[in-house]
């Protein structure tokens, strides 16, 4: 389950002297595994930016279209991950609380985007959103078409993204239990007041955790992206795009491209970590308290 | 206000019907699995029964038996305490108790002035802008009546509200409950006996997901019948047949005791009547050699376990037990396995009809 | 070298071995006969090396680095290089030339490179590690595709370039992109795409779903494509002609192997793959 762990940065641990001592059960070989697999994935970035000419950064990043990119990307990425929000807040809701038949289907095609490749999900789209495609069709008989829109580029990164805050936000929803939202209810709560102030302020750490991943994951979509939507500056090529067309030519621009990627994710993670007062977290440090 | 329940649950095994007249409280008591907070959150709409009903003064919370109707928990208006506090983390305390309030459509400030009152009454006013996580328990359990009370529900679920408390915080609840539930219709689920006794009119013993035992507090825990009733009021049950002042076990052991009971007077039938034997822990006597005397019943017991019981020894021996000082334990150098003799005056001994 | 094969290739396969050295030495024989595989600088060198290391052992596994255009007719070969040499297992690695050539720069085993431009295999070249000059084995110019229905009704390169018409064209930054912005100025014409793909395989993707109007390919893709497509030609005074050169990879360990398999695309079986799959004469 893809649920960030929030670092403890408000629990009162390190009163006086830093940390007190506790039992952590951890065997030491751990360490040694754990510290393997964090450099298998430090070291490829760090060769990344070895690689970044710093004297030309400022002009590969800033050219016509770079920005184009990066600007195409991050308004992209924001709009798809509001669209993940309203879908699958829902969608978490039902599949971690609600009984019907069906579920365990729903949940295991819903999670699909996760492990089929983009391109084939890019393909899907294509096939049902297309000029051609199973819905498309009528869609043009209306007048509206999607492909090689920046609609379509908010399609494929919400198909993708999707799962990611579904899992998310399940595991937080089921995690959190159902104890609150019924205690609201015999307080004369309707469901609809129970989901507004008891349920979404509870599972809001989650709920981040899960759009932030969902952010990060649209920002760096590729395949379903290049598959639906196509590419053209400013419209539909967003930055995982440029970066891929700037390597056939100017591989320094390329790796310039991806710094900034990296740079815009890690951004976007560091901050919204440090966001929420989790009362989830409250929670926990209350349990701590003796 | 009257409260009609009956409900079967097969899944849990569970089937009971009960009864509550205005401004009574009903403790539930029994061992665990019993059923009792199956029937708490039945009522309180959390959990479906398969069959059967629930008619609160007139208004019908749910009826599955012919038709089907069902009342979702919000519109109940009862009002639930459990063990846990579970006072939401996100809101302060004021806006906790103000929680229902609110939710029944009340303005806000409204809602405020009334959370203010009920944290008044529970003596929590000093708490009002606190964050649950910086409560103690018998705090937030307090509270967590306070949020229960401010729905002003017409009957009052408590399962087992001073459980988790530690025993500094209990009393304090205790008499806070008493106050609060003078006058109040409501059912409470608790293990302890004090509590039952302090805060019930009457009482029900439920096992096995029935009710198997029921009247009011004094006279259910002063005879028991069944062996839990039995056990939470510590005292000794033997079951037999009454003969002519005294008890005869299936064992063919005899316990003498004074008979009080209506039909005490009255002509034995022949093949004698089901009956009881009971007497407290504190009238038995240990020795380790059978004693001389007469008047007095005396059991030859295996000690199984001794625990601490207030100021004595609580020595438990099979289905009886005695209280005796530290002091005696000690002198008799009492151990599990020790073979004892247990002796209770006849005088101790109450006799009564099953 | 034949301590190596000894141990790697049990005593019976070596018995065998005469037959089919024989039999090789008919095929590379017919190779240098005629073609325009002799007319490639440097092949009688190759066809000569081949034919006298062929007598000794053709085995060992092949490694070559096609770009994706290259997928059919060089799996129809490598077949034929298999059934020429049963000792012998091709294996093809298929992508972009400018993936490939940075996978070979970084230490990707590859023995043979063919790249769909000149550029890219520049780059192989510039890094040392062209193991002979390359050779220039086909040649490729655009075409103008549309799908079956033509919805936007084309009928030339002029038409593509209407507005509203949904034009898709490889990015200027790729191969195909080049060719086709230099193709566009020759025809005096202002294209307005509505996506600039990555690959020309993409642009074909797009106009086989119906998903554009027209796009830009390659002649070999339109041939692939079969009855998927409309190819409208682009009637150029000058169109842009796309070489393909091939070189063996200086690192490689069975230059025997990759020369006979340059020889096979370069020769007269190679070249009539090619061209029935639309490749002109390099």
């Amino acid at each position: 389950m893809p649920v960030l762990v929030l670092p403890k940065t408000s629990r009162p641990a390190a009163r006086g002297h830093g940390r007190t001592w506790q039992y952590t059960g951890v065997p030491r070989w751990v360490y040694l595994v754990a510290a393997v697999g964090a450099l298998f994935i430090l070291l490829p970035l760090a060769g990344m930016v070895a690689q970044v000419n710093w004297g030309q950064f400022g002009a590969l990043v800033t050219s016509e279209s770079s920005v184009a990119a990066l600007v195409l990307s991050l308004k992209t990425a924001a709009a798809s991950t509001a669209l993940c929000i309203v879908f699958g807040v829902p969608l978490a809701l039902l599949l971690a609380r609600a009984q019907f038949f069906g579920q365990r289907i729903l949940r295991a095609l819903i999670l699909l985007p996760l492990v089929v490749p983009p391109v084939v999900g890019g393909l899907a789209l294509l096939y049902t959103f297309g000029r051609e495609g199973l819905i498309g069709k009528s869609l043009t008989v209306v007048g509206v078409n999607i492909a090689f829109s920046t609609t379509a580029v908010i399609m494929a990164q919400t198909f993708v993204a999707l799962p990611f805050l579904v899992l998310s936000l399940e595991g937080t929803l089921r995690t959190a239990g159902q104890k609150y939202e019924a205690v609201a209810a015999t307080l004369g709560a309707r469901p609809g007041t129970v989901l507004r102030r008891i349920t979404l302020p509870l599972v809001l750490p989650g709920l981040i955790s899960g759009a932030v991943l969902s952010f990060a994951r649209c920002l760096g979509e590729f395949g379903a992206t290049l598959t639906f939507a196509g590419s053209l500056q400013g419209v539909t090529r967003t930055l995982p795009l440029e970066i891929y067309l700037q390597r056939e030519t100017d591989p320094e621009a390329a790796v310039a491209l991806s710094f900034l990627l990296i740079a815009v994710a890690v951004l976007v993670v560091a901050l919204t970590y440090r966001a929420p007062k989790s009362p989830l977290r409250a929670l926990v440090s209350q349990e701590d308290t003796p | 206000m009257t409260l009609e329940f009956n409900a079967t649950i097969a899944a849990r095994n569970v089937k009971l019907d009960l009864t509550l007249d205005a401004g009574e409280t009903l403790a539930i008591m029994g061992p665990n699995g019993a059923g009792k907070s199956s029937v708490v959150q039945m009522l309180a709409g959390l959990l479906k029964p398969d069959s059967g009903s629930a008619v609160l003064q007139g208004r019908a919370l749910f009826s599955l038996s012919p038709g089907a109707q069902w009342l979702p928990p919000h519109e109940r208006g009862l009002g639930v305490l459990a063990q846990d506090p579970l006072l939401f983390p996100h809101l302060n305390v004021l806006e906790n108790v103000a929680f229902g309030p609110r939710s029944q459509g009340r303005g806000k400030a409204d809602s405020r002035v009334s959370a203010a009152h009920w944290l008044q009454e529970v003596d929590a006013s000093e708490l009002a802008t606190r964050l649950p996580s910086q409560l103690s328990g018998g705090q937030a359990q307090r509270v967590a009546l306070a949020r229960a009370l401010a729905t002003e529900p017409e009957l009052l679920l408590l399962d087992e509200p001073m459980a988790a408390l530690d025993v500094n915080s209990a009393p304090f609840l205790r008499s806070l409950l008493k106050r609060v539930l003078a006058g109040r219709s409501a059912i409470i689920v608790t293990h302890s006996v004090l509590d039952a006794l302090l805060l019930a009119d009457r009482i029900i013993v439920m096992d096995g997901g029935r009710i198997v035992e029921s009247g009011p507090t004094a006279a259910v825990l002063a005879h028991p019948r069944s062996a839990f009733a039995a056990s939470l009021a510590g005292l000794n049950v033997l079951q037999g047949v009454l003969e002519a002042g005294s008890l005869l076990m299936r064992d063919g052991r005899r316990v003498a005791g004074r008979l009080v009971s209506a039909c005490a007077e009255a002509p034995q039938p022949a093949g004698g009547l089901e009956g009881m034997a009971a007497f407290a822990p504190s009238a038995v006597s240990v020795f380790l050699a059978p004693p001389q005397g007469s008047p007095r019943n005396c059991f030859k017991v295996s000690v199984g376990e001794l625990e601490p019981q207030g100021e004595q020894i609580r020595v438990r021996a099979g289905a009886l037990s005695a209280d005796i000082s530290p002091a005696a334990a000690a002198e008799l150098g009492l151990q599990p396995g020790t073979e004892v003799y247990f002796v209770v005056k006849a005088a101790e001994v109450v006799l009564y009809p099953a | 070298m034949t301590l190596f094969n000894k141990s790697a290739y049990p005593k019976r396969q070596q018995l065998r071995l005469g037959a089919f050295a024989a039999g090789t030495l008919v095929l590379a024989m017919s190779l240098s006969g005629c073609g325009p595989a002799a007319t490639g600088p440097g092949a009688p060198g190759a066809e000569a090396n081949t034919t006298r290391t062929a007598a000794a052992e053709l085995s060992g596994t092949l490694n070559v680095y096609a770009a994706a255009s290259l997928k059919t007719t060089f799996t129809v070969l490598a077949n034929e290089f298999e059934a020429e040499n049963p000792q012998v297992k091709v294996s093809l690695s298929f992508d972009g030339s400018s993936t490939l050539v940075t996978q070979i720069t970084q230490g990707a085993p590859a023995d043979v490179f063919a790249s769909a431009d000149n550029a890219n295999m520049k780059k192989l070249s510039d890094a040392g590690l062209a193991k002979d000059s390359p050779v220039a084995f086909a040649s490729n110019v655009l075409t103008l595709v549309v799908p079956p229905g033509n919805p936007a009704n084309i009928t030339s390169f002029a038409d593509a370039a209407k507005p509203g018409v949904k034009l898709v064209v490889c990015a200027p930054q790729v191969p195909c992109g080049a060719a086709t912005k230099a193709d566009a100025a020759g025809a005096g014409l202002t294209l307005s795409p509505v996506s600039e793909e990555l690959s020309v395989t993409s642009v074909l993707g797009k106009v086989t779903s119906g998903e554009a109007d027209a796009g830009l390919v390659y002649v070999t893709d339109a041939t692939t494509a079969g009855d998927k497509v409309i190819s409208i030609p682009l009637d150029l005074a000058n169109p842009t002609v796309n070489q393909y050169p091939i070189a063996a990879v200086s690192t490689t360990k069975v230059p025997e192997l990759a020369q006979g398999f340059i020889a096979l695309v370069t020769g007269t079986e190679g070249q009539k793959v090619l061209q029935n799959a639309g490749f002109g004469a390099p």
